[in-house]
């Protein structure tokens, strides 16, 4: 039985950071349709090893993130699950609104004319974050930007998809690690909104329960249980392992 | 996009050939042109590029195809720095399709990718570490290697949102050439990686020219 440990509605155009115990759930909703969550991930004992998305990519075969996947760590290590999600299609490629961008697109809204109103971009959000725990932006690697579907086209073209926006679209991570969690809600990059897009989402955080033999991050491709194979390792369990022969040597 | 350079190798001020296995760094000044040269065939050139006056600013590839609005690096991209500037642009390219979306190999996603028993098998980012290591002088260390770009590898997304592995379509001498805008850090892995059949199982040697 999950039991809610801890429940925010976080508004549009902010940023926040907090840790998560692994075995959790966190569970985000866009309320309205149209928010964006960007978010990054580092390992709390060693803020070296973080969310790869390339990693994460490369080893799913994929371009587009959903539920079944997992989000990698640079150390071949699962981070986090997408145990349920009824979005459908997460951009983790198109990287952040920055400062000069957010005020070109959207024109400059300081703190002092508009108070909690100022429009912050997802740049500066990070950089506000991440300095809380020594990181700069030399530690500014790629980010998930939930509730956004970017799609291609045969020639490469990307493609921000404005009709995939759902309210009360869900998507719910369960994570693999202890993992640091920087986020913000401020716009995608590639939204085309002339007017600041504020949008709050509902955040939950529940306990979880152990990954078993039948769960569907694990055994949505053989790369996601050798990663869990991996975070077992890290953290010594004594369970059985995900790998029922073993390793092999040549 | 297949563009052809007017530069020749014999006016190149400098040379090197890179083994597989092994990395290269070296500063390239604003206005030099770089050339990594696929010396036989379907080979991968793992790369990353810093500001050489302040490496925090550096290569970024979402902020590179966010702004060219493709996800493919051809003859014409600009390599957009985590600042917004443009560092580098691609010149000439007789390959057609670069990748920045892949990464590089690691010991520890070789593991996942591949067997749990990959794990002491050589690979780009250790090259990485080495090279941070041996050359402190460039003030680099882990956090600077993010991700980069995989010259000559074709990486191709499906309109369904996949990600595919495609056989090169790099060939013995296919090359890639940029124009610094800035003075740059070039950090280069000639992959090492014996478990892709994108290089065929089968690293070999690149080339690096420049020109003033």
């Amino acid at each position: 039985m999950k039991q809610t440990l801890y429940q925010y509605t976080m508004p549009g155009g902010h940023h926040w950071s907090f840790r998560m115990r692994r075995g959790n759930l966190l569970r985000l909703t866009d309320v309205l349709g149209g928010a964006n969550v960007g978010m990054l991930f580092y390992n709390p004992e060693n803020l070296l090893e973080r969310y790869n998305a390339p990693d994460t990519l490369k080893a799913q075969h994929t371009f587009k993130l959903t539920q079944g996947n997992c989000l990698y760590s640079d150390m071949g290590r699962s981070l986090a699950s997408i145990i349920e999600d009824t979005f459908g299609w997460h951009d983790t490629v198109c990287g952040n609104l920055s400062k000069q961008r957010c005020r070109a697109q959207y024109g400059h809204h300081s703190y002092q004319e508009h108070r909690n109103g100022w429009q912050l971009s997802g740049e500066e959000s990070f950089l506000t974050e991440l300095a809380k725990y020594g990181l700069t932006e030399r530690d500014m690697a790629a980010n998930l930007n939930l509730f956004s579907k970017v799609v291609t086209t045969d020639e490469g073209q990307l493609v921000y998809d404005s009709d995939a926006p759902k309210p009360g679209a869900r998507v719910t991570l369960r994570f693999d690690m202890d993992a640091l969690v920087i986020l913000h809600t401020c716009p995608h990059p590639l939204n085309p909104a002339t007017e600041y897009p504020r949008r709050r989402v509902a955040m939950e955080i529940l306990t979880g329960t152990p990954v078993t033999a039948d769960d569907e991050c694990l055994n949505h491709r053989p790369e996601n249980r050798r990663a869990l194979e991996n975070n077992r390792l890290y953290y010594q369990d004594p369970i059985t392992s995900f790998i029922a022969e073993g390793v092999h040597h040549d | 996009m297949i563009k052809e350079s007017p530069l020749h190798l014999a006016d190149a001020h400098f040379r090197e050939v890179i083994p597989a296995g092994d990395y290269f760094i070296k500063v390239v000044r604003a206005g030099e042109i770089l050339r990594i040269l696929d010396l036989e065939g379907n080979q991968a050139a793992d790369t990353l590029f810093y500001n050489a006056q302040d490496p925090a600013e550096r290569y970024s590839a979402t902020d590179t195809v966010r702004e060219q609005g493709n996800v493919y690096l051809t003859a014409g991209s600009l390599l957009i720095s985590n600042r917004g500037n443009p560092m580098l642009e691609i010149v000439a390219d007789t390959c057609g399709r670069h990748d920045t979306l892949g990464g590089a190999c690691a010991s520890e996603s070789n593991t996942v990718r591949y067997d749990l028993a990959k794990r002491c098998m050589h690979s780009c980012r250790d090259s990485w570490m080495l090279a941070i290591a041996e050359h402190e002088e460039f003030g680099l260390d882990k956090r600077d290697i993010t991700h980069n770009i995989n010259f000559f590898m074709n990486v191709p997304v499906t309109a369904q949102g996949g990600l595919t592995f495609a056989d090169g379509i790099s060939a013995p001498g296919k090359y890639v050439e940029l124009k610094a805008r800035m003075d740059v850090i070039v950090l280069v892995s000639n992959c090492p990686q014996l478990n892709n059949p994108c290089n065929g199982y089968n690293p070999t040697p690149v080339e690096v020219a420049i020109w003033n």
